[in-house]
């Protein structure tokens, strides 16, 4: 699994944080996304797959 | 859809009687019958509403849809709340990029590490609170000693405002959000609102403190990105919506919780099912009544209806937590439903609540802490003697008297 992002999207509702906090975090600037491991192991793609699909703004990209 | 001259229905708003935690009725039927339908409002407009999951997380998720009031169509006959539809709405009542140039502005206050470091503190809060309800003797009003206060006490604290005039915001938001007051004395708690902030905002200019409104002055205003209004429209923007939100949330919760022992006492046992808990409640609950609304920019085709530009639209969050499709067993409370987290409580897209970290993290506190202290916990009245929110925007209960 491979994860991008557009930040410019990111509207920092930190929903991503809460579910996957192993790989996102929030900027200290202005809570915008963060990809803390953007090559996730196995244990966390479920985590991420889920943050993916709350994401309000459609900001997380998940490529094979 | 029938084609009768009569002018389309309007927006459901009453639960079903006997049933004060359901979304009105009508929603189910149209949810599969007519799931994209026409409502009137209360000037006799008429706008679209959306009652499924899938259509509101696709109409609130398009740009397309706007939320600037001040666009010809925008349906905002029966809205409420503190924002005018004019210059000083509000960056909730705005599209990008504005929208996003004043909510990035703010964002880093609410983030979910800032959040969290403010946990001890919204702790202490609750305790002291739950103290003060301790020491009395008879049954209490819990939207009175607790429901109010906490997210009153917590949004003052972060905004710089002092405590002593939280009688003062009460009053002012119970008018603002009112769907029964007349819109010209909603318009005067808003200008009195207004000016008390107002206020607020040059003292702080004078003698800037740590808090949200003084980092606005100093790094924002100081620096023209912003005027003098603008910090006083995130005021109002950040007290308004920071407030009876949380504190209907936490009524609701306790209500239920207290009605649904078994619910009560996994908690009780396995505290670590509180998180998922708030999610289901905030998704049982829908507090959010008379909107999120928005105005079409462009013809845009939802579910095979062609919505066209200058069309209003009303969204009906409550259904869309109740859809089957993704949510079974809807009606049912579960604080082990595993897809609770995919609520639209706080709205979707761009807009989506500003304020949710805190909001959890405020119920994740307050319903923790009555269920360790307060174990015997149950209402002081029927539930039918109950005073329930049919008449505001935000649902939830006017007072809810209870004992131990
Ligand atoms: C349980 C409590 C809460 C609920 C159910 C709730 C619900 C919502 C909803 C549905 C929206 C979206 C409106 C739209 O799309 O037009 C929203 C936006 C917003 N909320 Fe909350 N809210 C809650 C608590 C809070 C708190 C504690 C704050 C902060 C102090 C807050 C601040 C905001 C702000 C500033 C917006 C506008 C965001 C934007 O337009 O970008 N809310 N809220």
């Amino acid at each position: 699994m491979k994860i991008t992002i557009d930040a410019d999207k990111c509207c920092a509702a930190g929903q991503c944080v809460l579910i996957a906090p192993e790989v996102f975090d929030q900027r200290d600037e202005d809570g915008v996304v963060v990809v803390l491991d953007d090559a996730p192991p196995a244990d966390q793609h479920d985590a991420v797959r889920e943050a993916a699909a709350i994401c309000p703004a459609a900001v997380i990209e998940l490529h094979a | 859809m029938t084609l009768s001259a009569a002018a389309p229905a309007p927006l459901p708003v009453q639960p079903p009687s006997g049933c004060p935690f359901d979304p009105p009725p009508e929603f189910s039927a149209l949810r599969t019958e007519e799931p994209i339908t026409k409502i009137s409002l209360a000037d006799g407009s008429w706008a679209w509403l959306a009652t499924r999951y899938a259509d509101i997380r696709a109409i609130l998720g398009d740009l397309r849809f706007s939320s600037d009031t001040t666009l010809a169509g925008y349906p905002l006959s029966g809205m409420t709340g503190g924002a005018t539809a004019g210059e000083h709405r509000g960056f909730i009542r705005m599209d990008p990029p504005e929208h996003s140039r004043l909510r990035r502005m703010v964002t880093r206050e609410f983030m979910v590490k800032r959040v969290e470091a403010l946990r001890p503190e919204i702790q202490r809060i609750t305790d002291e609170l739950c103290d003060a309800m301790e020491r009395e003797q008879g049954p209490v009003d819990l939207v009175e000693a607790l429901a109010l206060p906490v997210p009153s006490l917590v949004i003052s604290l972060l905004l710089g405002v002092p405590y002593d005039d939280h009688g003062l915001f009460q009053r002012l938001t119970g008018t603002l959000l009112s769907r029964t007051v007349a819109d010209d004395e909603r318009a005067l708690a808003r200008t009195e609102l207004r000016g008390y902030l107002d206020r607020l905002v040059t003292a702080k200019e004078a003698a800037p403190g740590d808090d949200i409104l003084s980092r606005l002055i100093v790094e924002q205003q100081r620096t023209g990105e912003i005027t003098h209004d603008d910090v006083t429209s995130f005021a109002a923007l950040l007290l308004i919506a920071g407030h009876e939100t949380t504190a209907n949330m936490i009524g609701l919760s306790a209500l239920t919780l207290m009605r649904d022992e078994e619910s009560a006492g996994r908690l009780r046992e396995d505290p670590a099912l509180i998180r998922g808990a708030v999610e289901e409640l905030l998704r049982f609950h829908s507090i959010i009544r008379n909107g999120p609304r928005r105005v079409a920019t462009a013809d845009i085709e939802i579910d095979g209806h062609l919505i066209r530009t200058g069309e209003g639209v009303v969204v009906a969050v409550p259904s869309a937590n109740r859809d089957e499709d993704v949510f079974p067993d809807a009606g049912r409370l579960d604080v082990c439903r595993p897809n609770a987290q995919h609520h639209v409580a706080f709205g979707y897209g761009i807009h989506q609540c500003l304020g949710q970290a805190l909001a959890r993290v405020e119920l994740q506190v307050v319903i923790g802490t009555l269920l360790r202290r307060f174990p015997a916990l149950r209402p002081a009245v029927p539930v039918d003697e109950i005073p329930f929110r049919t008449d505001m925007s935000i649902y939830g209960c006017h007072a809810l008297p209870v004992t131990w």
